[in-house]
């Protein structure tokens, strides 16, 4: 019971004014997406990319203009890593996870970021500057292990260099 | 017609058919868990696994198609092996308090391990923990015990197109939920309870309340009264031996009555009173043309459905309560006052062959009889099974009792609720009769296109019509719905019940049995209960409603007309319009729309 509570305390954290401006756009996408019948996954792709994750109430949004049930599109958004329920922060690092990655010490890597950032993959900081993620390979195994922030390849990274990098994005 | 070979006997079976129905033919057992033919058919669970002569890999005989010459082994090792694999591995993700477990003794997993000799579990590993959802006041959800076979899915979505359930996650954490895992309070779950009949584990059952039964039995202030549908009389005989569809009325009187309840009364009764205020108003609908069709609103969880999914339909719903609602609200008003007890200390319980009831009684408008609640508790069938079972009691052998007075007799009417189009008929009877003077001989009703409802027309002689439809299942009803929306039909009079073998006769709370794997069977069994009903009431000597001596007393003596001030005041109830989804931050806003939408309501009030 206290697990469920527990639950519904996280989904409270979304912060309605940052959407109500995003209302427009995702209509707009919505409107769009019945006329030509598009795939869901398109279309909660496209809503992703305006509001930045897919929160509850845009998911309910987006159940209701299309007449798709609810449990439909949580089961698409839950079953696909690249959905995402959570807001990003201002930086969002991912960490690779590939092989080669792997092989040269990314999960070492990736418990430093925690351990600094105080923060589990999938996760905000309280100050909303970083958020962090597990991603498979980048396609940069010669930089390995690799991080990327905002899409900007970090090569080399071991757990010395880590507040070095975050440092460098206005880590306080 | 194809000829194959199963563990080297010879077969013949239509193209088309599974491997797993060839071996049907040849009586060999081959295990299912996931499959429940017609409904849910994935392939999903791989208990069913068997070596086909030919294929490198062992094939699900659920979906494998059977061909000319087909060599299929079903107890080779390797196969048993699998087998018994795929359920240690369900095993070692399952919590282990079958004692405790709602489904104890009548699990499919608890069965196979049986059927396996599994003493002991190799695999060690991780095991996911979800809290357990008890907020509904009609179902428990133990998302631990889900085996992701997806019956709960297909059942919800494709038979009762409600929707409320999805593989969520994936992976090690998938699990069959609700979006969000939400708790089943925060969606549009209609409680019908028809996902419980068919999760093969203890994952989804029935919300127990027989404790608080036994409290008030125990206590010897309160002044027990308890209804008994129209359906429990042919099912619970089920739970002795008897076969289903089995009538055992008198027996049920004794034992609840050896259980320790004051009244033992029909909700029959009942029925019979909501025949006079549904046929009322139907009447007075088809006198000014206004809100036809009439919708009845018997089924708590059809009356969900409308108000969540077609919320334009509610001025078309019958106001009239359902008959455990009608009956709760007059045991606590007309007979404290016949038999002179303090309406406050009576303890009324209904024994429903539904789990929607359950969250019907606990709707906070239904306490007009000046009570805290106008039905105190409710009891499935199968709960009031188990209190019998526990007393020591077996009904079978139990002699016959006659139900008490003044809410025990009910004409054959009342007892026909139990079924589906019973409502209909039940109400017709006593329409016909008013508007023509002359008797209802029967009501035909004729299979729609596809099967998907029913419809007839009745003619009462003077040029003017009833049409009436009968739909069983939501996904049935909203064809229904959508028909009638577009035009394309035209009714004045419709039954809605939300279950789809039977109507009530095929409840989520009748008695539950694990081991199904075709639905169609299921269905069968449960329509087979119906035939009981339809002998009850040949036997009446009374087959209408406004016939019943008592229900012309209570009229007489108390409610003085039907569809009068004091009947709408107790009798009557409005509708809420619900949204869908609901944000659980907006539990606040939730409640602000949830308006009693009766306008007759609103004015009392």
């Amino acid at each position: 019971m206290s697990a469920l509570q527990d639950r519904k305390a996280i989904q409270m954290d979304t912060d309605d004014k940052v959407l109500e401006d995003k209302y427009e756009k995702i209509d707009e996408i919505l409107k769009e997406a019945k006329d030509k019948e598009e795939s869901l996954i398109d279309i909660l792709h496209k809503v992703q990319k305006v509001v930045g994750y897919l929160p509850r109430e845009v998911q309910i949004k987006v159940a209701q203009d299309l007449g798709i049930p609810l449990s439909e599109i949580y089961s698409v958004i839950s079953f696909y890593s690249l959905f995402s329920t959570e807001p990003k922060g201002d930086y969002n690092i991912e960490v690779c996870m590939g092989t080669a990655c792997y092989v040269k010490g990314s999960d070492e890597v990736l418990n430093e970021l925690k351990e600094e950032l105080k923060i589990e993959p999938g996760q905000v900081t309280d100050d909303g500057k970083f958020s962090l993620e597990t991603t498979r390979c980048v396609g940069a195994c010669g930089m390995a292990p690799v991080l990327l922030v905002n899409g900007e390849a970090h090569g080399q990274v071991d757990k010395e260099n880590v507040a070095e990098i975050l440092d460098s994005y206005g880590k306080e | 017609m194809i000829n194959l070979t199963i563990d080297g006997q010879q077969v013949e079976i239509k193209a088309g058919a599974k491997v797993l129905d060839a071996a049907e033919k040849l009586d060999i057992d081959i295990p299912t868990l996931c499959y429940l033919e017609g409904v849910n058919e994935p392939g999903a669970c791989r208990v069913c696994v068997v070596e086909i002569i030919g294929e490198k890999d062992l094939q699900p005989a659920c979906k494998y198609n059977v061909r000319e010459g087909l060599e299929v082994k079903t107890n080779t090792p390797e196969v048993l092996n699998a087998r018994k694999e795929v359920i240690e591995l369900l095993l070692s993700d399952h919590p282990f308090d079958c004692l405790t477990c709602a489904a104890n003794m009548n699990c499919e997993l608890q069965a196979l391990a049986k059927q396996f000799g599994i003493r002991e579990i190799d695999l060690q590993g991780a095991k996911n923990e979800y809290p357990i959802d008890d907020l509904s006041p009609s179902l428990v959800r133990e998302p631990s015990k889900c085996i992701m076979c997806r019956r709960c899915i297909e059942v919800c979505a494709g038979v009762q197109e409600v929707h409320i359930y999805d593989i969520l996650e994936r992976g090690f954490g998938a699990v069959a939920g609700p979006a969000f895992n939400d708790s089943l309070m925060d969606t549009p779950c209609i409680t019908c309870g028809q996902c419980i009949l068919v999760c093969p584990t203890g994952a989804l059952h029935a919300k127990d309340d027989k404790q608080k039964v036994w409290d008030a039995l125990r206590d010897s202030e309160k002044h027990a009264v308890i209804q008994t549908a129209p359906a429990i009389r042919v099912t619970i005989g089920e739970m002795f031996g008897l076969e289903p569809g089995s009538l055992a009325t008198g027996q049920l009187v004794t034992a609840l009555k050896r259980l320790g309840f004051d009244k033992v009364f029909d909700d029959c009764f009942g029925a019979d009173v909501v025949v006079m205020e549904e046929g009322h108003e139907l009447m007075e609908r088809l006198e000014s043309g206004q809100d036809l069709p009439q919708f009845t609103s018997c089924c708590p969880a059809w009356v969900k459905f409308c108000e969540s999914f077609y919320p334009e339909l509610i001025p078309n719903l019958s106001s009239c309560k359902s008959p455990q609602q009608v009956f709760g609200a007059l045991v606590k008003t007309y007979y404290a006052q016949q038999a002179e007890i303090d309406a406050s200390s009576i303890f009324s319980v209904s024994v429903m062959p539904c789990v929607a009831k359950k969250y019907e009684a606990a709707r906070e408008e239904m306490n007009d009889s000046g009570q805290d609640r106008d039905v105190d508790c409710n009891l499935t069938t199968q709960e009031l099974g188990e209190m019998i079972k526990e007393a020591g009691l077996d009904l079978s052998k139990l002699p016959e009792t006659e139900y008490d007075e003044p809410m025990g007799y009910a004409s054959g009417a009342g007892v026909i609720f139990g079924s589906t189009g019973g409502v209909c008929e039940a109400t017709l009877r006593t329409v016909y009769e008013k508007i023509t003077g002359t008797e209802l001989n029967r009501v035909e009703l004729k299979e729609v296109r596809g099967k998907d409802f029913k419809e007839g027309i009745i003619d009462l002689g003077d040029g003017r019509i009833i049409k009436a439809a009968v739909a069983r299942g939501t996904g049935n009803a909203r064809k229904l719905i959508e028909k009638l929306q577009s035009g394309e039909a035209d009714y004045d009079f419709v039954e809605v019940m939300a279950c789809p073998n039977g109507g009530c006769v095929g409840g989520g709370g009748q008695p539950n049995y694990s081991g199904y794997d075709s639905w169609r069977e299921m269905g069968d069994k449960f329509v087979q209960r119906a035939e009981g009903l339809v002998e009850a009431d040949r036997g009446k000597e009374h087959r209408k409603a406004h016939e019943n001596p008592f229900v012309e007393k209570l009229y007489n003596e108390f409610l003085e007309k039907p569809h009068g001030e004091k009947s709408q005041k107790l009798l009557h109830t409005g509708y809420v319009t619900r949204q869908l989804y609901t944000d659980s931050r907006l539990v606040g806003k939730k409640e602000a729309s949830s308006e009693i939408s009766d306008a007759r309501k609103g004015e009392e009030a």
